[in-house]
């Protein structure tokens, strides 16, 4: 069985990470993922940067643009990922735009992902629709899981579709929005919730977008596995102090 | 062979709509309603009033003696510089923004560049009185402060885009966010033949009227609807596509798609995107983008802020990988050489744009038989400052 399917069968109220590979060092892309294991993150989100995330608010733009600036390409974030498994052993997704990752090519970063250990990844611009045609028998062949979003707009009947296309968990976004904004439950965001709670779907789900605190994360447990948490992340970590900021951040969520 | 739109949204192999989900619902409620309401006659009706009473078409086809005696054949200007705000892009604003009051939506947002589309966005909304918020580069603003006046002027909000290269790429990434943030109550008027499907297509099919026309005013001046050549300026393509549309399928017509080299092809300083593009994906369809090897975008330059796109439209990408069009491109000097001739030959001052259209002619060959139409996108206006300093004026 893959860590992914591992880690939703052994816990509840899982905790994601997100952030930029390359950031805010270029070379602290593993250093960052071992501290968060340590200080007890169950997954990783590990971001290769592109030039125009249109899903993205500043803070995620900005760490994105200082990673391209100090030379990150995905070539590059795949030889920092080469020992990896020596060290880490939560699971581990890679999430981007679809551009850099069709210059890469679909087989190859499919290769290089099971290469180097990372379970599966998010591409939130890769349409459903072309996945399915023409890239997820390359996703099959290398045992990698894609991820899919769902936000308060999305069809009852497409997710039952996204659902039978994933195999991990499914990205529930707390309101259709950029990443960056607070999460508000409000009773519209509860109806969703339990709506998708009612579909009775046969993956496990994650909310993310606007998880920034201890409070916003136990509330996203209620209605799902787990949250993610992103650009409340990112924000927090020091470039003269990356062990210590993910040590300090990591707290307030595992005290 | 198929140059037009297939029911998955591609134009052979590019086109298609690379969106986030959050996108999804917005952009699926035009698709599934956009062919409908277009064809719906009452639509029609007041989209081709509004063209003649408000934006003053049929635009004329001018037999431009002088230059045509110059490079011996004749030459048609396919006037849009004479549209009210100045270029073509109104044909298309007047389009969606009765595709927008259709659709039930209240707010409007758009990308600019040079601020041509913005000023024809922000005019359609202060004609149906609907809110309108303008994104453009930060550094776009600074280099076209009369046409953000013109936009506040009109109503619009006018947000300056702040992050990456802050211009016209940035602008589009944000009006897209914004849209993501605001997905019930807004429609997002792109300017061009680009985004997800199906902007490509309804954008050309508002631009078409360009052609449209063309025809009819060709046969009654020369007796034939078909010209020898086709030619037209590409920065995303709406005015090229306006004007090829209803040539495509007449594979006699040569279409000639002129691109900005700015200091040439090979300077680094250039947005000639089917010479140093790559097949890649950029707001939200699949084309030709100048990128780097890691599929990051290459800012592109070129002294007219109409042309410096990184990418073309899908269709635009289309035509060239089949050969259906021919796709070249011409530099800033040859451009504003070419804009100077056409004034002192013909009394008009062309956009920069346009005038990137009228250089190629320098480079073709003629017997003296030929019929040649050129759009004039745009008038020079805007480009005053442009043309002061680099002819010392």
């Amino acid at each position: 069985m893959n860590r992914i399917n591992k880690l939703f069968q052994e816990k509840k109220n899982i905790i994601s990470i997100y952030y930029t590979a390359g950031y805010p060092n270029l070379g602290d892309t593993v250093a960052i993922a071992e501290e968060l294991e340590r200080s007890g993150a169950d997954l990783l989100e590990i971001g290769f940067p592109y030039s125009d995330p249109v899903a993205d608010g500043p803070v995620i733009q900005a760490s994105s643009k200082a990673a391209l600036d100090a030379g990150m390409t995905l070539e590059l974030l795949f030889e920092q990922l080469k020992d990896l498994r020596k060290t880490v052993s939560i699971p581990v997704l890679l999430m981007g735009y679809v551009n850099p990752l069709l210059q890469y090519g679909v087989a190859n970063f499919c290769k290089s992902c099971a290469e180097v250990g990372v379970d599966g990844c998010i591409v939130p611009d890769l349409p459903m629709a072309e996945y399915e045609e023409l890239y997820a028998a390359d996703f099959k062949a290398y045992d990698l899981t894609n991820i899919f979003l769902v936000t308060p707009q999305t069809a009852p009947e497409r997710i039952q579709k996204i659902d039978g296309l994933s195999n991990g968990f499914i990205y529930l976004l707390s309101s259709s929005a950029t990443t960056g904004q607070n999460l508000s439950v409000s009773e519209g965001t509860e109806a969703y919730f339990s709506r998708i709670a009612d579909l009775k779907l046969k993956n496990p789900t994650m909310i993310g977008f606007g998880i920034s605190s201890k409070e916003t994360f136990d509330k996203a447990c209620q209605y799902a596995n787990g949250a993610i948490i992103g650009t409340a992340f990112v924000k927090s970590l020091k470039a003269d102090d990356v062990s210590g900021s993910v040590k300090e951040f990591m707290k307030t969520f595992k005290p | 062979m198929n140059y037009f739109v297939n029911e998955k949204g591609y134009f052979g192999d590019f086109g298609g709509a690379y969106i986030p989900e959050m996108l999804y619902p917005n952009v699926e409620e035009l698709r599934t309603r956009y062919l409908e309401i277009i064809a719906d006659e009452g639509f029609q009706k007041e989209f081709h009033q509004l063209l003649k009473d408000y934006v003053g078409r049929p635009s004329p086809l001018y037999l431009a003696k002088r230059l045509s005696e110059k490079y011996g054949t004749n030459i048609f200007l396919k006037r849009e510089d004479l549209n009210h705000t100045g270029a073509h892009k109104i044909n298309n604003t007047i389009g969606q923004i009765l595709m927008a009051e259709r659709l039930g939506k209240k707010r409007i947002i758009a990308e600019t560049g040079a601020g041509q589309h913005g000023v024809a966005t922000a005019t359609v909304c202060a004609l149906r009185g609907l809110e309108c918020v303008v994104y453009m580069g930060e550094i776009d603003i600074q280099r076209q402060a009369p046409n953000v006046a013109r936009m506040k002027m009109l109503g619009a909000t006018v947000v300056p885009a702040t992050s990456g290269s802050k211009t016209l790429k940035d602008a589009t990434n944000e009006a897209m966010r914004d849209w993501i943030n605001n997905p019930i109550d807004t429609h997002y008027i792109i300017g061009s033949v680009v985004g997800p499907h199906p902007y490509p297509d309804m954008v050309a099919t508002f631009q078409s009227i360009i052609s449209e026309e063309t025809k009819k005013q060709l046969l009654e001046q020369t007796g034939s609807d078909q010209p020898d050549y086709v030619l037209a300026c590409v920065g995303g393509g709406s005015n090229a596509m306006g004007m090829f549309y209803h040539f495509i399928n007449d594979e006699n017509v040569k279409l000639i798609a002129i691109e900005a080299a700015g200091k040439g092809v090979d300077s680094g300083h250039s947005a000639a995107t089917t010479a140093l593009g790559k097949e890649g994906v950029l707001h939200g369809s699949r084309s030709i983008l100048m990128q780097t090897e890691d599929g990051q975008v290459i800012e592109p330059y070129s002294v007219s802020a109409g042309l410096d796109y990184p990418g073309v439209g899908p269709q635009h990408a289309h035509l060239f990988k089949t050969h259906r069009g021919q796709y070249v491109s011409v530099t800033d000097d040859e451009a504003l050489q070419a804009g100077l001739l056409l004034t002192q030959l013909e009394g008009i001052i062309p956009a920069i744009e346009s005038a990137h259209a009228l250089a190629y002619l320098e480079k073709m060959e003629f017997t003296g038989k030929e019929n040649v139409v050129i759009c004039l996108s745009g008038r020079g206006d805007k480009d005053m400052d442009t043309y002061m300093k680099y002819f010392g004026l």
